[in-house]
């Protein structure tokens, strides 16, 4: 731009001179050349993209984007910062939440991202973070790698725009989890972490589905319909409640996920809330990666009391997931080396305070929920027992059959027998006939 | 059952139940389950007919029979209006159910998510989710489609948002 800028002055400098004298003409030509010094003046001062940086270094320059990431270690937080470049992290749903959090971790220097969403930005998505209203029309996905790799070419972003409910979209969901080129040394599959930041129920149980099948730990978001709560979860298959053995909402406020419509027209959101949100995601994750402090099982996050209820739940032995209990399955048989891991661990250092303030309010041998309170929070009691009763209707909802359809489908499967040895091309024959009819 | 009417309600107990617990990805008991799910349609189709209420036809799009596509119907103030329904079956089906999507009335309705998909009732998905997996895509039709059609397609109508076929093609001879 600039050569092209200065080849104009040039131009407008031969015109000038080619021309007879003429005062006007002389006079416009001059506004034009100061024009394209102008031009020449702001093109310098854009800023360029940076370039990629091979090291992250601890010197405390202005020019070096990772310095303050750095004195993490310096300071005794993290005792390996820049071990954040081996980790891929995959985000579905890049909305109010994820694109946030798919910010922060570029800005925190993450190895890999892979974004995972089929919307488009529109304007009734401004009045939250991150995209811009030039980007309206873009696929969300587009719009992110424009951004981030601008903020930080050092991560590799690979982005998919599919829907992982379909059955094409799990798929390519499922291989690009496990293709493993980014780091092939590294144990598992390919992603060391995944964020679930989506806002309906069905892609929280595809996410669920996914992980469970590949053993893959994970971390759910969400946002209520009223903007004013939100909540984050830990999901360990085997060892934690999956998805499926109890949608986090319910417990938390009592009311049913299932219940709860998306973003779009139904819902309301607010910038604060998703921001908040992510904060605390992305804020687990690098806890949960780099290993400092404690990664929160369950943080709810209540904004209008300013409330962050925290609690443990454990996997539900008669979940319907099939491959949940598989994972818990091999989670106890795999208890007598975890046993003796840990005892090495006692040994060498004491426990953590936090967890000698475990109060259980639920006998959990029954419930299999664990509630974790500290006891300087001021919770009050009729919080705790709403709690409770929440659960106590969460599992209301768990009764597998309705009695007044099963005597009902007793009947239903005899009379269907007759029609057994049908093969399906038959009735679905029968079904096109009754619709041409 | 609270919160549905008796019509729905009675309906409801006479669509043939499911019994095999399979999705997509099942295999053999995917089969099975279609099977199953066309015998649930071919008797509320019946049904239907029988008792001169026919509202939908539907029919797998695919071989595998994930993508269904057909047309469904609400009679208003004795005019017909029709509407293309479609919808995937999930991977996670039957634990979770269909999105029902009426395409056409994309953007003109608050009750609907972007893509034309119906914004079902608080009743529905719970009531799906305790009868898994022996509610299947009639069920679907019955408990969540045809309520919405119910409630919405009159508000359409009287706003304006939409217009019968006749009326839009007497407007464009005169």
């Amino acid at each position: 731009m600039e050569a092209e800028l200065k080849e104009m002055l040039t131009d407008l400098d031969t015109l000038k001179r080619s021309l007879p004298d003429h005062p006007s003409l002389n006079s416009s030509i001059d506004k034009m050349q100061l024009r394209v010094e102008h031009l020449t003046n702001l093109a310098k001062s854009a800023p360029g993209r940076r370039l990629k940086v091979k090291d992250m270094s601890a010197e405390v320059v202005d020019s070096n984007p990772y310095s303050r990431l750095m004195a993490l270690q310096r300071m005794g937080i993290v005792e390996n910062y820049e071990r954040i470049r081996e980790f891929s992290v995959a985000i579905v749903g890049i909305g109010g939440v994820g694109s946030v959090a798919a910010e922060m971790l570029t800005r925190c220097g993450i190895g890999r991202l892979l974004l995972y969403d089929y919307d488009k930005v529109e304007l009734a998505n401004m009045n939250r973070l991150f995209f811009r209203p030039e980007q309206v029309g873009m696929t969300k996905t587009d719009a992110a790698v424009q951004t981030l790799s601008d903020i930080n070419p050092d991560v590799v972003l690979e982005s998919y725009t599919l829907n992982i409910t379909t059955l094409q979209g799990f798929e390519t969901f499922m291989s690009s989890l496990k293709n493993k080129t980014f780091c092939p040394s590294k144990q598992g599959i390919g992603v060391d972490l995944v964020l679930s930041c989506v806002d309906n129920y069905e892609a929280r149980m595809v996410v669920n589905q996914a992980c469970n099948e590949l053993n893959q730990t994970w971390m759910e978001s969400g946002v209520s319909e009223d903007a004013v709560s939100g909540h984050i979860q830990l999901l360990i298959p085997g060892e934690t409640a999956c998805f499926a053995c109890a949608p986090p909402l319910v417990v938390a406020s009592g009311v049913d996920e299932r219940t709860l419509k998306r973003e779009g027209v139904c819902a309301a959101s607010l910038p604060t809330t998703m921001g908040v949100v992510a904060g605390l995601l992305v804020q687990n994750t690098l806890k949960y990666l780099l290993k400092f402090g404690y990664v929160s099982p369950y943080l709810g996050y209540n904004a209008l009391k300013d409330y962050f209820p925290t609690m443990e739940m454990k996997p539900n032995p008669q979940c319907s997931n099939a491959a949940c209990l598989e994972r818990q399955n091999e989670y106890i048989l795999a208890k007598p080396a975890r046993d003796a891991a840990a005892k090495a661990k006692k040994e060498e250092a004491s426990e953590p305070d936090s967890l000698k303030d475990k109060i259980n309010v639920l006998d959990d041998s029954e419930r299999n929920i664990t509630l974790l309170q500290e006891s300087e929070t001021s919770l009050p009691k009729s919080a705790t027992l709403s709690l409770i009763a929440s659960i106590t209707i969460l599992m209301e909802g768990f009764v597998p059959s309705n009695p007044e359809v099963d005597s009902l489908a007793d009947a239903q499967i005899r009379l269907s027998l007759a029609m057994e040895v049908l093969d399906l091309n038959l009735i679905k024959q029968r079904l096109d006939h009754l619709n041409a009819l | 059952m609270e919160g549905w009417d008796p019509n729905t309600k009675s309906t409801l107990t006479q669509i043939p139940l499911l019994s095999t617990k399979a999705g997509p990805r099942d295999g053999a008991a995917w089969t099975q389950r279609l099977k199953e799910e066309y015998k649930s349609l071919i008797a509320y189709t019946s049904m239907n007919k029988s008792k001169d209420n026919d509202w939908f036809r539907i029919s797998a799009a695919n071989p595998e029979g994930t993508r269904w596509i057909g047309k469904c119907w609400y009679v208003h103030n004795l005019l017909k209006y029709e509407f293309d329904l479609q919808f995937d079956i999930p991977v996670t089906y039957p634990s979770t159910a269909p999105e029902i999507e009426l395409p056409q009335l994309d953007g003109k309705t608050h009750k609907m998510y972007r893509g034309g998909k119906i914004c079902l009732t608080v009743h529905f998905k719970p009531l799906w989710a305790k009868n898994c997996p022996r509610f299947g895509i009639a069920h679907a039709l019955c408990l969540g489609l045809a309520p919405w059609l119910a409630a919405e397609v009159p508000i359409l109508v009287d706003s304006g948002m939409i217009k019968h076929k006749d009326d839009i093609a007497s407007a464009s001879e005169s």
